[in-house]
């Protein structure tokens, strides 16, 4: 079981992290500012295995890769949005972060709510017995994914 | 046959290739940054590859150049450090990355540029499929000189009429971000065509390129003509051909009359909030910023010192200008544009990215409003995340500044 962060339609990339905290590649400080100011309980509050349940265009904006470590350095297990914005969405593909499509998910819970999501299968199971399944992932992404990101896809001759 | 993307993705690859299908295509550049390019080299060191070719790679300081902070100066000098292990063929300090690649001839039509700011997709403007992509896209492209893509769909915008005085490619690319929405190209290329396009320059072209990805495009990209032969003549690196969509199919269609148009402003929180700006009433503007990959050329410059031209800036407000290159800053100075702007009263910075991202430069209180030329607004990009971000053409904003709230250039005409 994770706990929800719901977050919004439309959240950029300054809002996941300003551009004036990307001045490191360390992933932990990137961690502590994940959300610091769209959320500033998300930094203190987020225990590994977390989720974030977000709106439309997930993402949207720079291109800066710092978005999706800091989230990911942040503990959390996946993404599952409505819908994402293109380069945040590759960023987090080639990263290893587990970043999901659901579109009826985001309106049938609250923030702070527990699930439970079956990264194999993309099943979630909400405590009330309620099922949702996410979208499968377009075949090449899915194969990026299943490598561990494009590093290791890259390394093992692809491409 | 196909849109613009597909017919340049299609030459590149030497098969016909249609939207929807994942490619794998080679690069003619790759193009990395101060803020992105130390990501991108973690990630390449993690490959353990050389470089896929020294001349093709492209490293631009800009976003926070001259270094304002202690953590950024430690940054930079590790890419100077690795650009001279890797012998990096290009590297540049002389204005913002977008601005520079197109002065100085990288970018050409038909040309596959992958950049690590999501402002590549500028590279449209001259008939080139620019994209952008994060650091580790970028370190792939660096390793290996290819890429992966989706051949996208396209929206086309067709933009017939011309505009009206003090209406601009600014005005344009807001409005269209407008009909559309911040997602509203997601996943999809952006085509512009029509008279009001054929009508640009290649400066007012990039305006409307740039902003490809505030509707979520992959690339936005305007038809070769003559006005990008001119410009590139003398100029591009190596030769090139035109390449146009044929008989393509498009997702959508949108038809904008440039006639109609008026000066508009895009309010809080994105771009897609829009309101022409003589009917905002009184927006009090503590900042007003001149500058930009969308709109810090050289006739930007022109415009703004036009406003301004024998008036000062409100004293209830400040302006800051920073030239896009150093190029566009030595002929703005020739033409007494500079000298304009700092008798009006505004500052005038070094070329780079300026306070676009909130890093120096012009910095935002809590709570303080600015209007920019820039192409984001979204909260806490200029210092902030209380302070509120409005867009506008560089008139609109030097209109402002001199009534110290947003003003439509046409009443002080």
């Amino acid at each position: 079981m994770g706990r929800i962060w719901k977050a919004g339609d439309n959240i950029s990339t300054d809002e996941i992290i300003p551009g004036r905290y990307n001045v490191t590649t360390d992933r932990a400080q990137l961690a502590q500012a994940a959300f610091i100011e769209y959320r500033p309980d998300y930094a203190p509050g987020v225990r590994p295995g977390d989720l974030v349940v977000a709106g439309r265009n997930f993402g949207m904006g720079s291109s800066r890769e710092h978005a999706p470590i800091a989230l990911q350095a942040s503990g959390i297990q996946a993404i599952i949005a409505r819908s994402f914005a293109r380069i945040f969405y590759r960023n987090a593909i080639n990263i290893g972060l587990p970043i999901l499509v659901c579109d009826t998910l985001h309106a049938a819970v609250e923030d702070g709510d527990s699930m439970e999501l079956d990264l194999t299968t993309g099943r979630i199971d909400l405590p009330d017995g309620r099922i949702f399944q996410v979208e499968p992932l377009p075949e090449f992404v899915l194969k990026i994914v299943q490598a561990g990101g494009i590093i290791p896809f890259v390394q093992a001759g692809n491409l | 046959m196909g849109t613009m993307s597909e017919e340049i993705l299609s030459r590149k690859l030497g098969r016909e290739v249609r939207a929807g299908e994942i490619v794998i295509v080679p690069v003619d550049y790759v193009m990395a940054h101060d803020q992105t390019s130390p990501l991108a080299i973690e990630s390449f060191r993690k490959l353990g590859k050389p470089l896929f070719d020294p001349q093709r790679t492209i490293i631009v300081f800009d976003h926070i150049i001259p270094a304002a902070t202690v953590q950024a100066a430690t940054l930079q000098r590790g890419i100077r450090n690795w650009m001279a292990e890797e012998q990096v063929g290009n590297f540049l300090q002389e204005g913002i990355c977008h601005q520079v690649l197109v002065e100085r001839g990288f970018v050409i039509p038909g040309a596959v540029i992958v950049g690590a700011d999501s402002h590549s997709c500028t590279y449209g403007a001259l008939g080139a499929f620019g994209t952008g992509m994060g650091s580790t896209d970028i370190a792939v492209a660096l390793a290996t000189g290819k890429t992966w893509l989706r051949v996208p769909e396209t929206v086309r915008f067709e933009l017939t009429g011309q505009m009206g005085p003090h209406v601009y490619a600014k005005d344009l690319a807001l409005a269209m971000c407008g009909a559309i929405g911040v997602d509203g190209a997601n996943y999809q290329a952006v085509e512009y065509g029509g008279s009001a396009v054929r009508a640009m320059n290649i400066s007012e072209r990039m305006t409307l390129a740039n902003m490809a990805i505030e509707m979520g495009g992959k690339t936005g990209l305007c038809e070769p003509d003559d006005v990008v032969d001119e410009y590139l003549d003398g100029r591009a690196r190596t030769p090139y051909e035109r390449v146009l969509p044929r008989d393509p199919q498009y997702s959508r269609v949108i038809e904008i009359d440039a006639s109609s148009l008026e000066p508009m402003v895009a309010m809080p929180p994105d771009p897609e909030h829009l309101a022409p700006a003589n009917e905002l009433g009184d927006v009090a503007i503590d900042q007003v910023f001149v500058g930009t990959c969308t709109n810090g050329r050289l006739d930007d410059l022109e415009i703004a010192a036009s406003v301004l031209r024998g008036r000062t800036i409100s004293p209830n407000t400040r302006m800051v200008v920073t030239p896009a290159s150093r190029q566009v800053l030595l002929q703005a100075m020739e033409r007494g544009y500079i000298q304009t702007l700092i008798e009006a009263g505004a500052t005038v910075t070094n070329p780079g990215c300026g306070p676009c991202i909130g890093r120096h430069q012009g910095v935002l209180a809590a709570g303080e409003r600015a209007i920019t030329t820039q192409n984001r607004n979204f909260p806490g990009r200029m210092g902030d995340p209380t302070a509120e971000i409005y867009l506008a053409s560089p008139a609109t904003a030097a209109a402002s500044a001199i009534t110290g709230y947003i003003t439509d250039p046409r009443r002080l005409s």
